[in-house]
């Protein structure tokens, strides 16, 4: 089969670490070949970050390169459209429509795109926008809005059944945060 | 068990089933997890060492008493262990010894982009490569045999792209051997003159056999492919040319890259019509075929600055980029910045306020110099921040200047190589004021403790140095501790401090918010009909503020209560939520 490229990107500290190493262990359980790359250190400090997860039969380099992602998970509006060249041009974009404003935003250097959405699906990008952040907090907690994004994404890999997501849930995270994590992750999921 | 691990958990796997009893070490990323990982095995001993040479002296005595041992550090950690490093290569090993250094292209978290592989060379003492997780697994547990074997210490090189991506790997089962017996053999441990001319000539010869071995060992291999180009590359290169290039080409992929191989590589060139080096950073491969008279391209078409990926191979193969989005309008950027609650905010935005020039150092700290606190003027390295700022008071004074000036310094980054320059303060006697940003942890390199912390590598109860007994010791007679969210009293100390007739130091005390042991205040609010939208508080570039709608406004999942914005608010607009 063909590697498939997914880009897992947000804002430092929005829960990207748990979410690749979700969709790694899913994929690893499944039998594929599988890289992960992130960066770890400063970048993480509130800045822009983001996860190369790729998989197929047999997986060479860790990175992802310009219009070649299959799928862009991104935590952030802003941050969407900052890595939206690197999808291929099948790609699909899925969203949380969440604003986090970066500091030359909140020092006034800059202004915050909020209209970016539009202008990616005029350029024929598919766009799943999904108010995580609200269903998060739905599940039970802000910060479930990692897992969300990946019931969501879930969806869009039917080769992996939903009891490998639900196992990998239960397998990585504290006992005391599993079912707020399968509330979360079951509203991305059914989310039409 | 097939399982996916990051290089740096790869290499902890397989010097722990290598037989590693000592493992010590100072964070850096990229290269923090190998030491954290192996800290997690119960049967061996692991420790933070408060820097990179005391930590490679830590693995040297652990290899003298005959047992394997190991150190881990990021390249620039490298700069500072080589003293110990280039006389290793003289004394060789008892036990087995490897010296784990993470390069960091790109410098996704660094303050240069040195390439590790020229003190290999330097040195006369191999190095490693590994191009992916399993490759760190089964190169570490070989790097003790080469050690072992060769007499040598051996330096084990990962990249950001190789430590902290995740790969497949199976692991084995632990193996440690029967602790070599101690003998007393100063010929080849006491580096004396007489004694180190006799081993010279040792360290020439082990080159050779190491040379020999590269030749046939697997470390090094041929892939076969076409026959028009033939590539030599190592480390995550090699996954780059495979993914752009596929059997395209032939691959001549080195595990072992110093010494280098000369058959091998004559050979290799042989079999191909043209030799391509693709190496990031320096052309070192390159430099050594050109010194074997083999003719190749490397730097002439790869850049030696930043990483490579496959859309920079296939490139410079002709192969045409993918097509994808172009968006016009631009995309702010999105820095990384000090954390909501950061305690070091309140100190560097009194250091701006009251006109100080600052030199800074190495840790979270250095983001301090983004806008809008901008209160950094210079980041060299570990400690430099200290030593750096005796040298410019003392050229200010040689010219008869004056300016307000001071250091920050982190509590890890003092004991690491502050220390020794505020004892050339203290001796010397600039009128210099030193500020450590005492957050009570390593911060920047994801939470480490260190000797001011009071804990161990397992986060059990340890020595704790006192920070301002030990700068009372050295000499300096104005010691006082602040708390940085007071603004107030802060502004107060380093007004104090800064008018004071001889060397100060202010420890700006308070724990990392992000430490778990903290507990955050619940989140404040801006009363919108206080707000007269003077902006102040936006000036301490907390990310949990921002402006929308004509006020302030603070984001309630960031903000975790400091109160340092409601300290500044000159209309009292900001404070605790009302309870509806």
């Amino acid at each position: 089969m063909k590697t498939v490229n997914v880009m897992i990107v947000g804002v430092g500290g929005q829960g990207s670490l748990l979410a690749s190493k979700l969709l790694g262990k899913v994929l690893v359980d499944a039998g594929y070949d599988v890289k992960v790359s992130e960066v770890h250190g400063m970048s993480q400090r509130g800045g822009s970050v983001v996860t190369y997860v790729r998989f197929g039969d047999r997986v060479a380099s860790p990175i992802i390169d310009l219009g070649e992602s299959d799928f862009i998970l991104s935590f952030e509006k802003l941050e969407a459209a900052r890595y939206a060249e690197y999808l291929s041009p099948n790609g699909k974009i899925i969203v949380n429509t969440q604003e986090i404003d970066p500091m030359p935003v909140i020092v006034g250097k800059a202004v915050y795109p909020s209209h970016v959405l539009n202008e990616l699906e005029s350029k024929d990008v598919t766009v799943d926008a999904v108010d995580a952040l609200s269903l998060a907090e739905k599940a039970g907690t802000a910060k479930a809005v990692n897992v969300v994004l990946l019931g969501r994404l879930a969806r869009s890999l039917p080769a992996i059944p939903k009891e490998a997501w639900q196992d990998a849930i239960k397998s990585s995270v504290k006992p005391k945060f599993v079912e707020v994590n399968l509330r979360a992750f079951d509203l991305g999921y059914a989310l039409d | 068990m097939k399982r996916l691990m990051i290089g740096n958990e790869a290499v902890a796997r397989g010097l722990y089933e290598g037989g590693v009893s000592v493992v010590a070490s100072y964070p850096g990323t990229p290269s923090t997890e190998i030491t954290e990982f192996l800290s997690e095995y119960p049967d061996l001993y692991s420790e933070w060492a408060p820097n990179e040479k005391v930590a490679t002296e830590v693995a040297f005595g652990a290899s003298l008493s005959g047992v394997r041992a190991v150190t881990c550090m990021k390249h620039v950690g490298l700069n500072v262990a080589a003293d110990p490093l280039f006389t290793l290569s003289y004394t060789g090993v008892n036990g087995g010894l490897v010296i784990c250094v993470a390069d960091d292209p790109a410098m996704h978290s660094s303050q240069n982009e040195q390439d590790s592989r020229h003190y290999a060379k330097a040195s006369k003492i191999p190095m490693l490569e590994p191009s992916d997780s399993a490759e760190c697994l089964a190169f570490a547990k070989e790097a003790f045999h080469i050690s072992e074997t060769f007499d040598t210490p051996v330096l084990f090189r990962l990249c950001t792209r190789i430590a902290h991506s995740q790969s497949v790997v199976e692991t084995g089962e632990r193996v440690v051997p029967e602790a070599i017996p101690y003998e007393r053999k100063g010929e080849k441990f006491i580096m004396m003159p007489g004694n180190a001319k006799k081993r010279h000539p040792f360290v020439e010869e082990r080159l050779q056999k190491l040379t020999a071995f590269a030749e046939t060992s697997p470390l090094n291999r041929v892939e076969e492919g076409g026959k028009h180009v033939g590539v030599i590359t190592s480390g995550t290169c090699y996954q780059y040319v495979r993914e752009a290039l596929g059997d395209q080409v032939s691959v001549l992929k080195l595990g072992m890259v110093w010494p280098l191989p000369v058959d091998l590589i004559k050979n290799f060139a042989a079999s191909v019509e043209r030799v391509v080096v693709i190496e990031e950073l320096d052309g070192f491969i390159e430099d050594h075929c050109r010194n074997i008279g083999v003719k190749v391209d490397g730097k002439s078409i790869f850049s030696p600055i930043g990483e490579y990926s496959q859309s920079v191979i296939a490139a410079a193969f002709g192969i045409e980029a993918k097509p994808h989005v172009v968006l016009e309008d631009p995309i702010p950027a999105r820095p990384p910045m000090m954390c909501a609650g950061c305690p070091h905010r309140g100190m560097f935005y009194t250091l701006k306020k009251n006109g100080v020039t600052v030199l800074g150092d190495i840790g979270c700290y250095t983001l301090g110099a983004q806008p809008p606190l901008a209160a950094i003027d210079s980041t060299l390295c570990m400690g430099a921040s200290v030593s750096g700022l005796h040298g410019f008071n003392r050229g200010l004074a040689a010219t008869g200047r004056t300016m307000k000036t001071a250091c920050v310094i982190g509590d890890s980054t003092f004991v690491h190589s502050g220390m020794t320059g505020l004892a050339d303060i203290a001796y010397n006697g600039s009128n210099s004021l030193i500020v450590i940003l005492d957050n009570s942890i390593t911060g920047m390199t994801g939470h480490q403790e260190n000797p001011t912390t009071g804990y161990n590598i397992h986060g059990d109860p340890a020595g704790k140095i006192d920070l301002e007994s030990l700068v009372r010791a050295m000499g300096i007679n104005r010691v006082r501790v602040v708390d940085p969210y007071d603004l107030a009293a802060t502004d107060a100390a380093i007004k104090e401090e800064l008018a004071a007739n001889e060397p100060s130091v202010v420890i700006s005390r308070r724990p990392c918010v992000l430490l778990k042991r903290v507990k955050t205040n619940p989140p404040l609010e801006v009363k919108t009909d206080l707000c007269r939208s003077c902006k102040k508080c936006l000036s301490l570039g907390c990310p949990a503020i921002s402006f929308r709608d004509g006020h302030a406004v603070i984001n309630d999942t960031l903000c975790t209560g400091c109160g340092v914005c409601a300290g500044l608010c000159p209309f009292h607009a900001i404070g605790d939520k009302e309870v509806k």
